[in-house]
């Protein structure tokens, strides 16, 4: 895998780059989007409704803070309702930014270099989403800054023997490093947009971002060594984010939480779910701003068989949760299984099989792995597949636990809705936003899969 | 001290074989203070300029060795010495609990070292640079590839070096105004 171009002499296997391009054609293809094209009515209706969709959201999230969580659907015994099953769906779509951009680098997967930028600031978007959840969860949101120790008059400081103080630094350092890594990527690219733009206020601008870069031998060796080293950092960091949200759960006793299976089992969804979210946007972007030749079949194709991959993961980890039910002997871990299948929640439990394991099988046909409207559909089953795995975690073994005597159900408010569609909608803002901003694909690791990029020592 | 009025002479280059051509002979030929600007990490062209010691690896790893330490200490300090409290029995020293957020923090702070060190060393944020003083330089994060030699090389001089230049075929030469 390391010429690209080697291998677009299979004829079996899209190419990476449709040929033809060259420096000049791909550095100004990728900069017009964001320098010259003017927005379409289609941008400002889509981020219009988005744009709405995030004002519902700062309303409801308003009147949460006047009246308090008792607006949502939270009650004992379930006092983990939308909150937290939205925190770990949105933490998780962030995954697959990072396995793009960094384990893929490291592995070597050339094609990653069409897709990393727009996924890693899906993963940026999906991580500020999924930290309003935890914040606005503490009841009295203007003190969640008692999360992090910091030396208070109080005298106190936070427990960390807690995983949910785990999660704290788990998630803020995933967070941070995200954001760096992104801007990192955009250096050289802030550079080509300061250079190409006839503006002198956007001139300025991107010059500013781009710190003076000047593409200098120097910097670029730094700089790889830097890229490589970060890749190597995010690599166990994205794995361990996952598995410490899974820790909030298997940490704790209640059935269906306490099993070992969950750490493996919670990163195998996160990149399950992340990559039906980078389909999901890569496949109208490609299309609206003709990106077709960067964004190949090929990318759609290995996208798809990542998520057939780790959603067999996830149906093993479905499939060793119900057996550990029986095999434990333990009567509440066995009750927790037939209350999935047969209990109240019964609709919710065998749609997430259907959408998570059954309908996304249909990936092993090859016609469909390349037709971007079937895999546009299918990305779309798996996220509700994926949002329904959490809800089931976080509702089903909250409802019935222990003590018949403190049984109980769940029913989310219209509050708990507005909220939740409306980080939808903040994501697809922040979007919309980026496209015309920032270049949606990397321009300078686009230059290096160029053919015209080979150098003989 | 008086700044030389001209920083120094620049060619520039159609490929990036061109690139690694030139300041393969131009290194050759004896001139050491260089450099070579290309749109994309060219591998090999930092070492045919003559740069062989790259920092970075080690402020990550004092990066990552102080975050570790900052991590493990601080929640020792904190639940040991400042603030000890008994949850569940668990010891006060409860290590195997302060093992995630020790390696939050050293991939925390190596991150950070990482990025930050690699624009330190690179002596970036720079927003003025005198080879910017050449309007095609523009061109250097498009497709054209540039060499330069510094007036402060000792080899250097104004007809000699651009001469030099010109037998490497280049598609312009400009001398760089400081």
């Amino acid at each position: 895998m390391d010429e690209p171009y080697k291998t677009t002499v299979n004829a079996e296997r899209a190419p990476v780059i449709e040929p033809g391009y060259t420096f000049g054609t791909v550095t100004e293809k990728i900069s017009a989007i964001v320098l010259t094209r003017p927005a379409s009515n289609g941008w400002f209706l889509g981020f219009g409704i988005a744009f709405m969709l995030t004002m519902m959201m700062l309303y409801a999230i308003g009147y949460l803070f006047l009246k308090g969580i008792g607006i949502w659907g939270d009650t004992i015994p379930i006092g983990w309702g939308f909150a937290i099953v939205n925190f770990v769906w949105w933490i998780g779509i962030g995954h697959a930014g990072t396995l793009i951009s960094a384990i893929l680098l490291l592995l070597r997967q050339s094609w990653r270099n069409s897709i990393n930028r727009f996924a890693e600031a899906m993963t940026l978007f999906a991580v500020a989403c999924a930290g309003i959840f935890p914040a606005i969860h503490v009841g009295r949101p203007w003190l969640a800054y008692w999360l992090f120790p910091y030396p208070s008059t109080m005298g106190v400081w936070p427990q960390f023997r807690s995983p949910l103080m785990w999660d704290v630094f788990a998630v803020s350092t995933y967070a941070t490093i995200s954001a760096l890594f992104w801007f990192m990527g955009l250096i050289p690219d802030f550079a080509t947009l300061r250079d190409r733009s006839d503006n002198r206020l956007i001139k300025m601008i991107y010059g500013l971002f781009s710190m003076g870069w000047r593409g200098s031998a120097r910097h670029w060796h730094r700089y790889e060594t830097a890229y490589l080293l970060l890749a190597g950092l995010a690599t166990p960091l994205v794995l361990s984010v996952h598995t410490v949200v899974s820790f909030d759960f298997a940490i704790g006793i209640v059935p269906g939480w306490h099993t070992t299976i969950f750490p493996p089992y919670f990163v195998a969804g996160a990149i399950y779910s992340g990559f039906a979210m980078v389909l999901m946007l890569a496949i109208p972007i490609r299309k609206i701003y003709g990106l077709e030749g960067f964004i190949t079949e090929r990318h759609l194709q290995n996208s798809a068989k990542v998520m057939l991959a780790t959603g067999l993961i996830v149906a093993y980890g479905y499939g060793i949760e119900a057996f550990m039910g029986w095999y434990s002997g333990d009567r509440y871990d066995a009750f927790t299984l037939w209350n999935r299948l047969h209990g109240p929640y019964a609709i919710p439990y065998w749609s997430l099989l259907t959408c998570n394991i059954f309908i996304p099988q249909l990936l092993w046909i090859r016609r469909l792995r390349t037709s971007p409207l079937a895999l546009f559909l299918l990305s779309g089953v798996i996220l509700i597949g994926m949002w329904l795995e959490r809800f089931i975690i976080v509702v089903v073994s909250l409802s019935r636990d222990f003590l018949t005597s403190s049984w109980g159900m769940y029913y989310p408010t219209r509050w708990d809705w507005m909220i939740f569609i409306g980080t939808i909608g903040m994501f697809l803002a922040a979007m919309f936003l980026f496209l015309r901003i920032l270049p949606a694909i990397s321009i300078f690791e686009i230059r290096t899969l160029l053919p015209e990029a080979e150098v003989k020592e | 001290m008086k700044r030389d009025p001209i920083y120094g002479m620049m060619a520039e280059f159609d490929s990036a074989q061109a690139l690694m051509d030139a300041a393969k002979r131009t290194h050759e030929a004896g001139y050491q203070k260089m450099d070579a600007y290309s749109p994309f990490p060219i591998e090999g062209l930092a070492e045919e300029i003559g740069f062989h010691h790259d920092e970075v690896p080690l402020v990550v790893l004092i990066g990552g060795i102080i975050g570790g330490l900052t991590g493990y200490l601080m929640q020792y300090w904190i639940s040991v010495v400042d603030y000890p409290i008994n949850v569940g029995g668990k010891p006060y020293h409860s290590w195997p609990a302060f093992i995630v957020i020790t390696f939050e923090m050293t991939i925390l702070f190596a991150g950070i070292s990482a990025v930050f060190g690699m624009l330190a060393l690179n002596g970036l944020p720079m927003p003025y640079h005198p080879v910017f003083n050449v309007p095609r330089f523009a061109l250097a994060s498009k497709d054209r590839f540039f060499l330069i030699v510094f007036s402060s090389d000792p080899k250097y001089d104004p007809a000699g070096t651009r001469d030099f230049l010109k037998d490497l075929a280049p598609r312009s030469i400009s001398e760089v105004p400081s």
